[in-house]
């Protein structure tokens, strides 16, 4: 087992090697100047933009300023912002917690909701809640994030002002930031209907968030619950009087779970993608606006850095499902 | 900043607020993005001198709230010498710089802040100068203030003398922008101290109508009023940024109560703004013009009667429905008509199609296909441009001109439509930055702006109109200038470099219980003079 995970960090090191050459690459291959964006319509003199290039280093070859990148990520610095100046790790982690709030809300919600429709979807095969419920995944997958929050807040904060419309807490509320995590520091702050305002901020736009995984997890507990239901040692339950109940909670579940673990561990990458569109309609601080907002000004430090600890994390992730795959089914065992 | 001392600062900010508890008048405000910092400087955007040189700061002039006309600020009065090389500004006295957790000031703002808020910009060996690694003062250099000013002297603490290089009736202008807002040296001194140097542009210090309180990236922006404030108080209490990039979701915080003012509707929501009870909108012809440049120096577009044709061409009422729904009118001159100088005499070129196709054959333009380029982003001045492309492809399609619609991305579209014999004409436009004439014709259409690294997209060099802004720029009599720049505007219409589209509307709705909101025709956002009636 040690070896095992030994091993797999190994792994690891090429793999952000690579990462660091596609997100430096990336930026650089958008067509696009972030000295010439900074100028504006106002334009930048011959003169001037040599200087501030020869300043960022920009002047140089390509692999020159690749290598140096490399080497000062080496010594842990990750660069600074063009835009704010500021080290774009301070802006990672001060960002980073409301991204993983949201995050973590959604795929709690999307778990939740998306394994009992897939379960009973399983049983009822071809019933009308089969239907609907896989219909509704269908479409849920499809669904353009834009317009979807759009509409959940016209009709939740405008029609019905149930929810507020964006952001992470009443304006109201006003408490140093602790943890990073609003409910949490909701909590602490000790002030009246902070934590309730917290909450109701987060209605919207884990919904929005959750939509895509819980359509992928409701589909895919469907398919493992129907492959389980076809084994024997089910029909051997069965035949042995058992109730359905347990026939299906014990026999069946436990083993359908092992590859929707593995799903629901896979829905990290898609939950980033997810959080950049649902991030800027909720202007909801997180990484994914950060993300956007320094693609679209060719922030290139912040890009190429940003994107590297992104899928650090989706990859350290990865790694942790690898190792509960192992543990949860009898079948894999790490040698 | 290290992001211990980002919680620190939060941190004591709220032992601050602890003490103040949320007041009755807390205004909320619905801005577009989050700002690039708070020190106005080195920065280009508005939505950062929104947040830090018009909340926070003042300069030693300033434009009357609604207007380009300048006022005393920081500086009581001024006088200009007879050759207008010299000017010297006599300074307010008694003026108390904000105070936070970690700096109270023991003196009044006097003339070491100002030479200290020049000369960090201007001298590259200045201490100040590069106070973080890579930053740079682009308005000081895009204004040309470098080789404008000779010298800044202090004659006593309360008057500060600029002598220049050559007369330049726009100085007092320039010296009202942001980037010129008044910094405090002995904030400075005490950071530099500390170790701090970099809290200058995350815990800005000021003398404007709101101390800054604390900042959230990306989220939140809190001030408080300032009590000691030289000028008249502010009526709110507290100032609230709610930092809200998408228009629709602005709309539906405004209509929720979560703010109570918003910049930048979508122009497709105005209808529905204007219909809703609860809301107010507020509108102001913007400083602005979008237009088209022909390259001037690649035939046939070389000769100004094929200009003028293709111009004649152009169904331009249709267009500015088209694109601007509405939100707009039809430019005549290179410059908006809420300007001084702006020459009303002048006609525009009358939409004949028939008249247009006469003048192309007998110019011997036969069967010609053109690039038109369409920038890829909006902007106040042009909402659309890929619609307004189109639009112009199917009226030069009547009178025999193909059009072909070129796009590049934002940042390659400014540099290819400046690279020289670029092919076709290119949409653009212009927002003012401090109210004058010179800020247009000059930067946008003298010889001087032609070369690389001008904005001159016409690419259009005329003597005759380069030497009239040249005289305009040097004279210190404003009946002179107005002159001037009416005769220039002539000379730009007989000429026509470009065909110049509209001057778009700004808008700003508003909850229906704010008052005193005074738009700017320059697009700023500033809260001094707004309150809530209940």
């Amino acid at each position: 087992m040690l070896r095992f995970i030994l091993k797999k960090l190994l792994y690891l090191v090429p793999t952000m090697i690579g990462i660091t050459l596609v997100a430096f690459g990336f930026i650089r291959l958008l067509p696009g100047d972030p000295v010439l964006l900074m100028a504006g319509e106002r334009g930048v003199s011959p003169e001037r933009y040599a200087q501030i290039a020869a300043q960022l280093g920009y002047d140089k070859p390509v692999w020159q300023q690749y290598f140096h990148y490399l080497g000062n990520l080496l010594q842990g610095d990750l660069g600074n912002s063009l835009v704010t100046k500021k080290p774009v790790l301070a802006e990672f982690l001060a960002l980073f917690p409301a991204t993983v709030e949201l995050g973590l809300v959604a795929i709690v919600l999307a778990t939740l909701i998306g394994v009992p429709v897939g379960v009973i979807a399983a049983i009822k095969r071809g019933s009308w809640f089969d239907q609907i419920s896989m219909t509704g995944a269908l479409i849920g997958f499809s669904m353009p994030i834009f317009w979807w929050g759009l509409l959940l807040i016209i009709l939740f904060s405008g029609v019905l002002g149930w929810t507020p419309v964006s952001g992470r807490i009443s304006l109201m509320y006003f408490f140093p930031s602790v943890t990073g995590f609003m409910l949490i520091d909701s909590l602490l702050s000790g002030q009246e209907g902070a934590f309730a305002s917290a909450l109701s901020h987060l209605i919207l736009p884990s919904i929005v968030l959750a939509t895509i995984p819980l359509a992928v997890i409701a589909r895919q507990t469907r398919s493992a619950m129907l492959e389980v239901m076809g084994e024997d040692y089910v029909r051997t339950a069965k035949a042995k009087g058992l109730s359905p109940r347990r026939v299906i909670g014990v026999h069946a579940l436990r083993n359908a779970m092992i590859p929707v673990i593995t799903t629901i561990g896979l829905q990290i990458g898609v939950l980033m993608a997810g959080a950049i569109l649902t991030e800027t309609i909720f202007s909801w601080p997180g990484i994914g606006k950060w993300m956007i907002d320094s693609i679209s000004r060719r922030d290139y430090p912040v890009v190429q850095s940003g994107l590297l600890l992104i899928a650090a994390i989706v990859m350290i992730v990865n790694l942790i499902v690898d190792l509960t795959y192992g543990l949860i089914n009898p079948r894999i065992r790490h040698k | 900043m290290s992001f211990f001392s980002t919680r620190m600062l939060a941190a004591s900010a709220f032992a601050l607020m602890a003490a103040a508890p949320l007041h009755a008048k807390t205004f909320v405000y619905c801005s577009e993005g989050s700002p690039e910092g708070f020190d106005p400087a080195p920065y280009t955007a508005g939505t950062t001198f929104d947040a830090s040189g018009h909340a926070v700061y003042n300069r030693l002039v300033q434009f009357k709230p609604g207007t380009t006309e300048i006022e005393p600020a920081l500086a009581e009065s001024w006088e200009v010498s007879e050759d207008g090389l010299t000017y010297t500004f006599h300074l307010r006295q008694g003026v108390k710089f904000h105070s936070n957790d970690k700096f109270t000031p023991s003196r009044d703002f006097n003339a070491d802040d100002v030479i200290f808020t020049f000369e960090r910009q201007a001298k590259a060996d200045h201490p100040w100068h590069e106070y973080i690694p890579g930053i740079t003062y682009e308005y000081y250099s895009s204004m040309e203030m470098d080789k404008l000013i000779k010298s800044i002297e202090k004659v006593d603490d309360h008057t500060v003398k600029f002598t220049l290089n050559q007369p330049e009736a726009p100085f007092l202008a320039n010296v009202a922008m942001p980037f010129v807002s008044i910094v405090s040296k002995e904030y400075a001194d005490a950071l530099e101290t500390a170790g701090t140097k970099e809290d200058l542009n995350n815990a800005p210090i000021g003398t404007g109508p709101f101390k800054f309180v604390a900042y959230q990236k990306d989220a939140v922006i809190r001030y408080q009023k300032n009590a000691d404030y030289w000028g008249e108080a502010p009526k709110i209490d507290d100032l609230v940024f709610a930092i809200t990039p998408d228009a629709s979701v602005r709309l539906q915080k405004l209509k929720a109560g979560e703010c109570h003012l918003m910049p930048y509707p979508a122009p497709a929501d105005l209808a529905e703004i204007k219909a809703d009870p609860n809301l107010k909108l507020d509108e102001q012809a913007g400083l602005n013009v979008g237009y088209l440049a022909y390259n001037t120096t690649v035939a046939p577009f070389d000769k100004p009667e094929v200009r003028k044709a293709l111009n004649m061409a152009m169904d331009k009422k249709a267009l500015v429905e088209a694109v601007y729904q509405g939100s707009a009118e039809v430019a005549k001159n290179p410059i908006p008509p809420t300007m001084w100088s702006y020459n009303n005499a002048i006609e525009d070129d009358k939409y004949d199609p028939e008249a247009a196709k006469k003048m192309l054959e007998d110019a011997g333009v036969k069967d010609l296909t053109m690039e038109v380029w369409a920038m890829p982003v909006q902007r106040p001045y042009m909402p659309n441009a890929r619609r307004a492309a189109e639009m112009i492809q199917s009226d030069f399609a009547k009178v025999g001109v193909k059009v072909e619609i070129i796009s590049y991305e934002w940042g390659e579209y400014l540099k290819k439509s400046m690279e020289e014999g670029r092919k076709g004409a290119v949409i653009l436009g212009w927002t003012g930055d401090n109210g004058d004439p010179d800020n247009f014709l000059s930067v946008l259409l003298s010889c001087a702006a032609a070369t690389p690294g001008g904005a001159n997209r016409a690419f259009w060099c005329n003597q005759g109109f380069s030497d009239l802004l040249a005289k305009a720029k040097a004279s210190s009599d404003h009946d002179e200038r107005v002159k001037l720049y009416e005769e220039a505007q002539v000379i730009f219409k007989q000429e026509a470099p470009w065909a110049t589209l509209a001057h778009s509307t700004q808008y700003v709705p508003m909850a229906k219980n704010v008052t005193g909101f005074v738009q700017s025709p320059l697009g700023d956002y500033t809260f001094e003079s707004v309150d809530l009636t209940e």
